[in-house]
């Protein structure tokens, strides 16, 4: 079994796909011999050529708009901006044109896009290059949201998204180092499938992304108080694979959401309703559902500060631990 | 410089131009009865625009209009039965009543549809026109754009982008004086939009929009200099809305007198009065062309008035997503 770095699963999956089909193509900044600000694309330039290789002026809603253009007729761009933040700046091409043309064209034009771009704090980059704003687009129908955690979850997500006949907003953390084991061979994983990451059977942790590995920390931290934790990867957000939530929340009947984002008006909210307003699965909690999210502040530069913004293993223990207020 | 219509393709443009004058004015009036809901764009004054692009250029050429996008459309060929479906939310329109009037498309005559986002379908038109090259197609894509979009960012990147990457896109300005109500005077940095192409390294020009001869030729020769160069051209027409922004603007924001002025210059009375003194055409078959075309229109719009074939609710979620799927 090999290991690859997230970057470098994300990386296999555009090469496998671009090779597959020459009208993937990769546009963004940087894209080309610099491989990227985060080191995503190096190489793909010298394989593919200018082609499939497309390198853009500092122009976020233009290069966006003209994926979706070039989409409608026929291309599969891969767009990445280098911050998600700069999803501002793409928002008119992405919420308003991608993701509503299939609607208003009654299904004649579709815009096979994949949009990829980091989100998160931890890179002392602060308050314009660190926020997490999945929520910008969780909220517009037309759109598929997905954000993986693991290489290999990255890998097959994105290579589902690139053949998605529509837009695909395709999140990344920047823990682009990150190394796991990533099958060998040709697979894809579909879009709408969350993913156990762990069996338990006290409390479900509910989270996907970056966070995905502060829970299970967490949950490594639980097992030494006898707290056995079930962690959902959602993996996508958008179709949100709502079965698992809810069987998993019925098996526990203990709940808590976790992201790195604010919680207010966060993704956690919509979670915790899809839990709730399901009869079966409210009468088979135990405890209220809780979250643990990022703190209502812009990313600060300070170090310390910054460390102290998204959730830590240890919040997401005392949330847990609060659901079992005998054990305390 | 201009180029002197045939017979033939004179009353071609000559119907087309009231075909685009009479169905807006049918719109308007259709509007004001409260027979179709919603809003709507007209561009009365701004046909020779209309009829003076794509049928100067190949039909395999491409279109992407704006939210004032009557005349564009019928121009490029589409039948004015599935526009005024659409304008009536019927299942049988351009875009089965989901898009209504400012999102008409027609894909067989190679119209992609238009962005209601101001300027936005400039990059839309720049982005087909990198996939067009990258595969080789001799066909360009014209981005139309108004004033008040020249002002957009989003089609200066695109401008930029267009000429660093040689792409096959006719920017056609159609400056018809007023975004919405703001004058270009107070809004637009140049007196000529053309101008700006200088500051992308585009070939421009400015031209009298309300002249479809002057329109047509501009539009011949931008096509012939794009497809020698391989570059982007900006072409500017100069016209004037007679009509409001949209239904109830009681067009506050400028005086009669001015609209008298441009009233003079009608781009219908000057082909009309032109083809009539080249003897092309006499007052009775112009009159006879405008009875024609009001009786094929009338019945159109009569016909469908009284249809009710609207796509259900689940219908409608089965175009959100491409793949079919609803959530």
């Amino acid at each position: 079994m090999r290991k690859l770095s997230y970057r470098e699963a994300i990386r296999e999956a555009m090469v496998e796909e671009m090779a597959r089909d020459e009208q993937v193509v990769v546009i963004g900044e940087d894209v080309g011999c610099y491989g990227g600000c985060f080191k995503v694309t190096p190489g793909l330039i010298e394989r593919f050529g200018t082609r499939q290789v497309i390198e853009t002026p500092v122009s976020e809603e233009g290069l966006v708009g003209v994926a979706v253009g070039a989409a409608m007729m026929g291309m599969r761009p891969i767009v990445e901006i280098m911050y998600g933040d700069f999803s501002t700046l793409a928002a008119d091409p992405i919420i308003n044109h991608a993701a509503k043309m299939s609607f208003m064209t009654a299904g004649q034009v579709s815009v096979p896009m994949v949009y990829r771009t980091p989100m998160g704090s931890g890179t002392g980059a602060a308050a314009q290059h660190t926020q997490s704003l999945e929520v910008l687009f969780t909220n517009v129908p037309g759109l598929k949201v997905v954000y993986a955690a693991t290489p290999a979850d990255a890998k097959g997500l994105l290579k589902a998204a690139v053949r998605d006949p529509g837009p695909v907003i395709f999140l990344e953390h920047k823990l682009y180092g990150t190394e796991d084991i990533v099958p060998e061979g040709e697979y894809t994983i579909p879009i709408g499938q969350a993913d156990i990451k762990r069996q338990g059977t006290d409390v479900t942790i509910v989270t996907y992304g970056k966070t995905v590995f502060t829970a299970l920390e967490a949950a490594q931290i639980l097992e030494d108080d006898e707290v056995s934790v079930e962690l959902v990867d959602l993996r996508s957000l958008r179709p949100l694979d709502t079965a698992t939530i809810l069987a998993s929340a019925r098996k526990t009947g203990r709940v808590v959401v976790v992201h790195e984002a604010p919680g207010f008006g966060g993704f956690a909210g919509e979670v915790i309703a899809q839990i709730v307003e399901d009869p079966v699965t409210f009468a088979a909690l135990r405890a209220p559902v809780a979250r643990v999210c990022g703190k209502e502040l812009s990313t600060p530069f300070n170090k310390t500060l910054e460390m102290q913004l998204p959730p830590s293993p240890h919040a997401i223990v005392d949330a847990v631990l609060a659901l079992f207020p005998s054990a305390v | 410089m201009a180029i002197a219509f045939d017979r033939d393709r004179g009353m071609a443009m000559l119907s087309l131009m009231v075909r685009s004058r009479l169905f807006e004015q049918k719109v308007e009036a259709l509007f004001s009865s409260h027979e179709m809901h919603g809003t709507t764009h007209l561009a009365i004054g701004q046909e020779a625009v209309h009829a003076g692009v794509s049928p100067a250029l190949d039909p395999d050429d491409w279109i992407v209009t704006t939210h004032r996008c009557h005349g564009h459309t019928l121009a490029k060929g589409s039948s004015v039965e599935a526009m005024l479906a659409e304008f009536f939310g019927l299942s049988n329109g351009l875009a089965k009543g989901l898009g209504g009037s400012m999102h008409l498309l027609d894909l067989e005559h190679h119209n992609a549809g238009s962005s209601a986002v101001v300027g936005s379908g400039v990059a839309l038109a720049t982005g087909m026109a990198l996939q067009l090259k990258r595969m080789d197609s001799p066909n360009l894509v014209v981005a139309f754009f108004g004033d008040g979009a020249s002002n957009r960012g989003v089609v200066h990147e695109s401008m930029n982008m267009a000429s660093i990457w040689g792409l096959p896109v006719l920017f056609l300005c159609e400056h018809n004086l007023y975004g919405m109500s703001s004058c270009a005077d107070e809004m637009v940095s140049v007196d000529s939009i053309a101008k700006r192409g200088v500051a992308y390294g585009i070939e421009s020009r400015s031209v009298d929009g309300n002249d479809i001869e002057v329109v047509y030729a501009a539009v011949q020769d931008a096509a012939a200099y794009m497809h020698k160069e391989g570059k982007p051209y900006l072409l500017e027409t100069k016209t004037y809305r007679f009509s409001g922004h949209s239904k109830n603007d009681q067009r506050v924001y400028r005086t009669r007198e001015e609209e008298r002025v441009w009233s003079r210059k009608d781009p219908i009375k000057i082909l009309r009065d032109r083809m009539v003194s080249r003897g092309h055409l006499t007052e009775e078959q112009f009159k006879r062309l405008e009875f024609q075309e009001q009786t094929v229109l009338d019945e159109i719009a009569e016909h469908l008035i009284k249809q009710r074939h609207e796509l259900t609710l689940d219908e409608a979620y089965s175009y959100m997503y491409a793949d079919g799927g609803s959530r």
